[in-house]
């Protein structure tokens, strides 16, 4: 019997007098690499900072490996924002920023003790960015800025990893590598749970999807839940699953209505 | 020279002015540069005009004017602190608001009751010549007061400048955070007052830590070049008042422009030399960060013409061949990254990814790159 690590009970979340979803019931198994998908502002980033205590939860509860979610972030998760709302300006060495991660474990002292900096060029090392310790962050391309805040929320040896669009922004090859370093967590045992826009390139290949629409409208593999009438719930519009063999591709290009007038470009 | 910087310290009210000038632009320039990360800069302006409606009720109402006016700034900053968090107004409209009024309120009272007049010239402009040997104690008690707590809250308000809420998500208490700021400011903006006036405390505030920033990258330097350009500001500064016979407030914040200028000019001057230097065509930069997107790549852009140069002498070198059975490699992608993994190494002369077969085979010269450190690389790439 797989034990949950998450657990959501009748839980509504929103801001203010915005409800953003009511109701959810969701569980989260240890050892799971789960996508979050489904289309923009029906709750994907809330219900990923509700369960880090960042949003008010309004009904319900919501339990990380067995205590309550307050206000405050359960220990033992790591989280990974969404790049855009990183201040590349801020004048922080990568090694600065991976330091924050241990905050929690670390001491009274306001500067960082030498196993906490040794911890930190470990883990930059493993990351494959071990020479940028010293570098300024924007200094970085955008696989290695991903790896930085990846290894930040690795610092404190998180059971649970939430990562907001860790694959937006970048081109394919990089995508790969964090998927690859993704799984490679997951194999040693961290739970770990993304949202992603990207069906085809991402979400296709994770072991586990959960479609979400203001609740969630199909959970399981990918194999199994990504079917034309699962997809256009979740999207609510049309769309197709085209199915060859051992791939599966979803037809996420924009639906009918949309005509663009072709010219020729050769004289 | 030396009788230039003696001369005016015959004088005592130039010994207490330059003290007070030295330690107030010592300690806004600490103060500015959480403000100015905080893309917060107008908040030395906003609170400095707070306190002014502060200083007026204190003085129409007989309190202690160190008293009255620092619960007013501090609770004229937590409010600005509270109303800037509603996204829909911003930081810089949340301050308009309550500082104006706040001002406004002070404005009011003095004109009700217009025999203050004249000493309101001294908030609003600065009087350093009165600078008592009370407001020294005060103003040093805050230098201290504010170079402690930055010390002691050092890394929480350092993660709590570079990200509030992903702070907060981490463990740091933010709300107490943004609390103890307000405080210090508070204290930073009342015991500044007297030196630089309600007019001139924002450019005391947002000047020296703006000059920082443009010298250096690192926060920690940033911290204190901005707390020694500050107090370079107040002590030329005052001089130059002396001799200029113009209001030190007005000295110094354009001694601290100066230096920003200087800076600013420098470091323009140092990204065109830069730009001059780097290779033309096809930019190290650029291959550098196409060779760095991809995991485990460590070495790729440094070793590219070494290993360029060994494909034209392969006769040269003793070599080695290995054939690796790499499980994980399950598409193109992958074989692409096991390849420019390995390639980066030294002393790899060619690798081999055989897709259905799983197997990856490299030759390479054993004394400059052993097998382990091919598996080594493998393995960071995802691949072990």
């Amino acid at each position: 019997m797989m034990e949950i690590l998450v657990e959501f009970k009748n839980v509504a979340c929103g801001y203010g007098d915005k409800v953003i979803f009511r109701g959810l019931t969701l569980s989260i198994f240890k050892g799971v690499f789960a996508g979050l998908v489904g289309p923009s502002g029906t709750g994907k980033s809330t219900l990923l900072k509700s369960l880090l205590g960042a949003v008010p939860v309004l009904e319900g509860g919501i339990w990380v490996a067995g205590r309550r979610v307050t206000r405050r972030t359960p220990p033992g998760v790591g989280y990974v924002p969404q790049t855009e709302t990183v201040d590349w300006n801020f004048p922080v060495t990568v090694e600065q920023v991976v330091l924050m991660g241990l905050y929690r474990r670390m001491g009274w002292l306001p500067w960082p003790s030498r196993g906490d900096r040794l911890r930190v060029r470990e883990l930059l090392a493993q990351l494959g960015i071990g020479r940028y310790a010293e570098r300024h962050i924007k200094a970085l391309s955008g696989g290695e800025q991903q790896r930085v805040f990846l290894a930040r929320a690795l610092a404190a040896d998180p059971d649970l990893l939430v990562l907001d669009e860790p694959t937006a922004g970048v081109d394919l090859k990089t995508q790969h590598g964090i998927l690859h370093l993704l799984g490679e967590l997951n194999r040693r045992g961290v739970t770990i749970l993304i949202t992603t826009h990207d069906l085809n390139a991402v979400a296709r290949h994770l072991p586990w999807v959960i479609c979400f629409n203001r609740g969630v409208v199909a959970q399981g593999d990918p194999e199994e839940v990504f079917t034309s009438q699962i997809l256009s719930r979740t999207y609510d519009s049309e769309m197709s699953v085209i199915r060859q063999g051992e791939v599966t591709l979803v037809d996420d290009s924009p639906g009918s209505g949309l005509h663009f007038r072709k010219t020729s470009h050769v004289h | 020279m030396i009788s230039w910087l003696t001369h005016p310290l015959q004088y005592e009210f130039f010994r207490h002015g330059i003290v007070a000038a030295g330690l107030v632009g010592a300690t806004c320039g600490l103060a500015g540069v959480y403000i100015v990360l905080r893309k917060m800069s107008y908040i030395g302006h906003g609170l400095s005009h707070a306190v002014f409606g502060g200083a007026v009720v204190t003085y129409v109402m007989n309190w202690n004017f160190y008293v009255g006016a620092g619960l007013w700034g501090f609770f004229a900053a937590l409010l600005i602190n509270a109303v800037s968090k509603k996204k829909k107004i911003g930081a810089d409209a949340a301050i308009g608001i309550v500082t104006t009024a706040s001002f406004a309120i002070g404005v009011a009272l003095i004109s009700k009751v217009r025999r203050f007049t004249r000493n309101f010239d001294a908030a609003l402009f600065g009087n350093i010549l009165g600078v008592t040997v009370q407001d020294l104690w005060i103003i040093l008690a805050v230098t201290v007061l504010t170079a402690l707590v930055v010390t002691i809250f050092y890394k929480q308000f350092l993660f709590t400048t570079f990200d509030s809420d992903v702070a907060k998500i981490y463990g740091v208490r933010t709300d107490w955070v943004d609390w103890v700021f307000s405080l210090v400011l508070a204290c930073v903006v009342i015991a500044s007052m007297q030196v630089m006036g309600v007019t001139l405390i924002a450019a005391a505030i947002v000047v020296p830590s703006i000059t920082a920033r443009l010298l250096t990258d690192s926060f920690h330097k940033m911290v204190i070049a901005s707390v020694i350009i500050g107090l370079l500001s107040g002590i030329f500064g005052m001089y130059l008042s002396f001799y200029l016979n113009v209001s030190s407030g007005a000295t110094i914040v354009l001694f601290g422009s100066l230096i920003f200028c200087i800076s600013f000019f420098y470091s323009y001057a140092k990204t065109l030399v830069i730009s001059r230097e780097l290779p033309a065509g096809p930019s190290a930069v650029d291959s550098h960060e196409h060779a760095h997107d991809h995991g485990g790549m460590l070495h790729h852009h440094e070793h590219l013409h070494e290993n360029a140069d060994e494909a034209h002498h392969p006769d040269e070198s003793p070599r080695e061949e290995s054939i690796l059975t790499v499980n994980k490699m399950t598409c193109a992608a992958c074989v692409q990254s096991i390849r420019e993994a390995i390639e980066g190494l030294k002393g790899v002369t060619s690798v081999h990814a055989d897709l259905p077969t799983r197997k990856v085979r490299v030759v390479y010269d054993p004394r400059r790159v052993s097998l382990e450190e091919i598996k080594g690389v493998l393995g960071q790439a995802g691949f072990g």
